[in-house]
């Protein structure tokens, strides 16, 4: 048996015996110009240490001055997110000692969060087609980032037991939102696809509303997935915490893997440890980090150095109207307006071609042809090239052109899919792969009915069946003369001739 | 030197060596030169400068001077001397805060007040010292050994900030920078017999002031005369953006007040709290007598009640190590200053322990541990919540006071100077010389102390503490220039003139 097909047997078990709850905390750097509380640059990857000054690096007698812009995002994140947004909140002290800290004191906020309780929406596909679910949020507040540590010699790549470990300052200070969710009970088997449809959707709606491009493979977002399990019926269980889950495929694998062990562990009688763990992209599983039953306290207190928040009332609605078409909204529009159902378009956005097709459409698509193409033949050559649907070399204009040609009868779709593969190579626009590769539907009627006189001959059985009255027959003519003309003609056109040519009515 | 300007440049105010440099009745040179003098001449001693920057000061008395000859416009101290508590940041001057932690420490920037100074075209003559990171009220606590009282120097200038206090008071500069969290400019003032002010919280901007407790910290002047403090005060004075707890909002005239010196018609309410039992005879009997001497001079005294100033201390001593706590954690042996233990064996977590082990003093280690325990998960409403409330209602108690005075008046410290080692060992009787200057911290209001004689006693200087509702610093003035003036006329000088000769 494969690892996969393993990890989907102890999975379907474990979701059969035990119920998970779930939870994210998400951390995403916001895509301010200048840092959180300094106006050093947030540009990504300098050299180590370049973009400091006294405040970012926490030297004594500097203070913190907060940046209006990434409050604005925060509030606009949590606007668009449903959330109720704090007349008046603070930003706290969280003092713990580590190297990549330059002042041993993270400014973050606790229990006076700019935004809080709301919700949002995801769809996530089930056999029975998508089912939405809601995600309750519980906070959204703001936070600085802290330095980076390369940690060099040793065997863990951990700071323990490393020969030395270097610090670059570049990210500390850096403006992060972090979004919280309630518990998020009731998900059953589809845990892992719903922590996954949250964070794509969270990353959906920050780049709709541009706080940030969220660039995963910068480390821009990261993910602490919380996970469960009870028993039917009883009360939850205790929580896991699984850190460094920082994609997409990562927080659906770190959910998964972890209710797999909580469930051998319940099993066979153990107790679930309420402890932080390390997730690890290569094998998809996490190791037991500290154990929160010896937690650090963090000692949280009012930063001193600064201000508190109060937005006004009429800040608030200033940004509500900043707010651009939220993503769930203009799903539901371009549902409507395209006429295609709830799991046509999930196919769309799974396949992560809403973009594109949306664009295929206002190019003058018809937007059956713009959704079967895109989601068609086009994913089909993405997924077997491994690369993103938005990154295949073809264009909406591109689409255009061949969606003509089919309706004029130039070309037919076994010879549209010829095209889109030329214009894939690097053959050349439409007009230059038909050229190059001689591709045009046979539509001298001479030359059919020469082709469809040679198939009668060949299966004289099949044509006095047609004559007899069984057109249905006519298909095996038909997909001989395709043949013999390698798919160059029109099948519609072929057919048409046929019967003509046997005197037999449709 | 021209007729008119006595011999000892030293003895001058800082607002007769301003006129007189802007005459080019003397050179910015000559004046650093003398005040630099002063200071290899006596601060063996006195033992005031943790640091002198004879070379950049003479350099900068030098451009004064020949931008002053160019015709260029100077700021109204310009080239007047100035010393700068070692708790502010000065670009590539060693800033140690009087602790072991920094040793070797030299900031790439300047404070906002250095800033300020430079703008203002002072000569800074270096960093004064101070107990280690503002915690103490004698300079005992200075990882570089105490300064010395120049009325007596077997006692102490006051703390933190004895080094500025003692510098000003021993003539080795006009004036001088200090911080007050709890008094540590007011109190070196009062047992110095010189002038300092706590201006209201935001006044001046706290950037490149190395923080103790950040919403208690306040920089601020210091001087042998009330009009002097009130030029400092001043050029120091005003909105900083880089400090996001700076006011927005003018400057209360200062200058025009001190000159202006004057309080009659004006309500002083006496603090009840602040006085009497634990007080010393003489502090007591001064400050009746300055009583007697305001109602002599047109003021209107009564008497208010501030009920919850008992919980002052106990508050501060919350609230101060609470924010000292996490102000402090950044000295780790990480990125600047000391580093202990790193040969390669050890973890990172033991490099810090060992560095803050061997970096930090017993009080500051005291305070530490205090601080963490009062945040600690569990106690934190005890504790610095309960502190907190306590705050609110000095506040509140200061906001009722000013309903029936336009200022108040208490004694600056319950006693004179005492002698070095008298109180050292003893962390409560130390923080008992804060009693009376600590609740303007908590309520964030101004305040100020100046000399008001000497105890028969011991025959050393008394001060007199005058507060104010916030950016009512200007009050100050008026009352202070008031007294200062009337008590120079019955005596022919200022008191600081009596200091013995050293």
């Amino acid at each position: 048996m494969s690892i996969d097909a393993r990890i989907t047997d102890e999975y379907a078990e474990a979701v059969a015996e035990f119920e998970p709850v779930i939870g994210l905390e998400t951390h995403v750097e916001l895509g301010t110009n200048s840092k959180m509380f300094c106006s050093c640059s947030t540009t990504f990857g300098g050299e180590p240490n370049t973009h400091v000054c006294p405040v970012c690096l926490g030297l004594p007698g500097s203070m913190p001055v907060v940046n209006r812009v990434a409050v604005e995002s925060t509030i606009r994140m949590g606007l668009a997110l449903n959330c109720s947004i704090a007349s008046w909140c603070r930003f706290a002290r969280k003092n713990y000692f580590y190297p990549d800290m330059p002042k041993d004191y993270q400014v973050s906020q606790y229990d006076e969060p700019l935004c809080f309780d709301g919700y949002l929406d995801v769809m996530v596909d089930t056999d029975e087609g998508p089912r939405p679910y809601r995600v309750e949020i519980e906070r959204v507040h703001m936070e600085e980032d802290t330095g980076k540590l390369t940690h060099t010699g040793g065997a863990t790549g951990r700071i323990h037991g490393a020969d030395y470990s270097l610090v670059d300052y570049n990210r500390a200070g850096i403006p992060l939102i972090e979004i919280v969710t309630k518990p998020v009970p009731g998900t059953g088997s589809l845990a892992p696809e719903v922590a996954k449809a949250y964070v794509t959707e969270l990353r959906n709606l920050m780049r709709a509303l541009g706080v940030s491009d969220v660039r995963m493979e910068e480390g821009s977002l990261r993910c602490d997935v919380n996970v469960s399990l009870n028993l039917p019926g009883a009360e939850w269980g205790t929580r896991s915490e699984t850190k460094n889950v920082n994609s997409l495929r990562s927080v659906e694998r770190a959910v998964r893997s972890e209710i797999i062990r909580q469930a051998e562990v319940l099993r066979s009688g153990g107790r679930i440890v309420q402890e932080t763990r390390h997730f690890h992209e290569d094998t998809g599983r996490s190791t037991s980090g500290r154990s929160k039953e010896q937690a650090e306290d963090y000692r949280y207190f009012p930063e001193p150095d600064l201000l508190p928040v109060a937005p006004s009332l009429e800040w608030i609605e200033e940004l509500r109207g900043t707010l651009p078409e939220l993503p769930a909204l203009k799903r539901a529009r371009l549902q409507a307006e395209w006429g295609i159902s709830e799991q046509e378009l999930q196919t769309i956005v799974n396949g992560g071609a809403l973009e594109i097709v949306e664009a295929t459409i206002a190019d003058g698509v018809e937007p059956a042809a713009a959704r079967k193409w895109w989601t068609g033949e086009l994913m089909r050559v993405a997924n077997e090239r491994e690369v993103e649907l938005a990154d295949l070399p073809v264009t909406p204009a591109q689409i255009r052109r061949v969606e003509a040609l089919v309706a004029d009868g130039s070309l037919n779709d076994k010879l549209a899919r010829q095209v889109f593969e030329g214009v894939i190579n690097g053959e050349g626009d439409v007009d230059a792969v038909i050229a190059g590769r001689g591709l045009a539907v046979v539509s001298d009627d001479s030359a059919l009915l020469a082709a469809i006189d040679a198939a009668l001959a060949e299966q004289p059985d099949v044509a006095e069946k047609i004559k007899g009255g069984k057109v249905a027959a006519a298909g095996a003519i038909v997909g001989a003369v395709m043949k013999a003309t390698r798919g160059q003609a029109d099948a519609g056109k072929v057919r048409t001739l046929l019967l003509e040519r046997l005197g037999v009515a449709e | 030197m021209n007729a008119g300007m006595e011999a000892d440049l030293t003895r001058q105010s800082a607002a007769v060596l301003a006129g007189a440099i802007a005459a080019g009745d003397v050179s910015a040179e000559e004046v650093a030169q003398a005040h630099l003098d002063r200071i290899t001449a006596v601060d063996e001693r006195v033992h005031a400068f943790l640091e002198v920057t004879a070379d950049a000061a003479l350099e900068s008395a030098r451009s004064v001077d020949r931008r002053r000859a160019a015709g260029d416009r100077l700021g109204p101290l310009a080239g007047v001397p100035i010393a700068v508590k070692d708790v502010l940041t000065m670009k590539g001057v060693p800033t140690t805060c009087g602790s072991r932690v920094l040793e070797g420490w030299r900031p790439p920037y300047d404070s906002t007040v250095v800033e300020r100074l430079r703008a203002a075209d002072m000569v800074i003559l270096g960093k004064t010292n101070m107990d280690e990171f503002a915690m103490g009220s004698s300079t005992e606590h200075s990882a570089y050994g105490p300064s010395h009282n120049p009325w007596d120097l077997e006692r102490i200038p006051g703390g933190s900030g004895g080094g500025s206090a003692a510098a000003i008071a021993s003539f080795e500069a006009p004036l001088a920078i200090g911080t007050d969290t709890g008094g540590s400019i007011r109190q070196p003032a009062a047992v110095t017999g010189t002038v300092g002010v706590k201006p209201t919280y935001g006044g001046v901007s706290r950037y490149g002031l190395v923080a103790l407790a950040s919403s208690l910290d306040q920089a601020g002047p210091c001087a042998r005369s009330v009009l002097d403090t009130a030029l400092l005060h001043a050029a120091i004075a005003g909105h900083d953006p880089r400090d996001s707890t700076s006011i927005d909002a003018p400057v209360p005239d200062v200058v025009a007040a001190a000159q202006r010196a004057d309080v009659r018609g004006l309500r002083v309410g006496l603090v009840r709290e602040l006085g009497g039992e634990g007080y010393q005879a003489g502090v007591s009997q001064r400050f009746a007598e300055a009583v007697e001497l305001l109602e002599a001079l047109g003021a209107e005294v009564v008497e208010v009640s501030c009920p919850h100033f008992e919980y002052a201390l106990g508050a501060y001593y919350l609230i101060l190590p609470s924010e000292a706590s996490s102000n402090l954690a950044r000295f780790d042996g990480m990125r600047y200053g000391l580093r202990v233990g790193d040969d390669g064996s050890r973890s990172v977590e033991e490099v810090m322990s060992l560095t803050r082990d061997a970096g930090f003093g017993a009080e500051v280690k005291r305070r530490i541990m205090i601080g963490t325990y009062a945040l600690s998960s569990g106690y934190y409403d005890a504790y610095y919540g309960q502190a907190q409330k306590v705050r609110t209602l000095i506040t509140r108690d200061f906001a009722a006071a000013f309903e029936q005075a336009d200022v108040l008046i208490s004694p600056t410290a319950p006693t004179t100077a005492f002698k070095i080692g008298e109180k050292v060992d003893d962390p409560i009787a130390m923080y008992l010389n804060d009693i009376a200057t600590i609740p303007v911290n908590l309520a964030g209001n101004a305040a100020m102390s100046l000399p008001i004689g000497l105890a028969p006693e011991d025959g050393l200087p008394v001060g007199l503490q005058i507060m104010a509702p916030p950016m009512a610093d200007d009050r100050l003035y008026l009352v202070g220039g008031a007294i200062e003036a009337a008590l120079s006329d019955r005596w022919g000088h200022l008191l600081i003139e009596e200091v013995p000769s050293l």
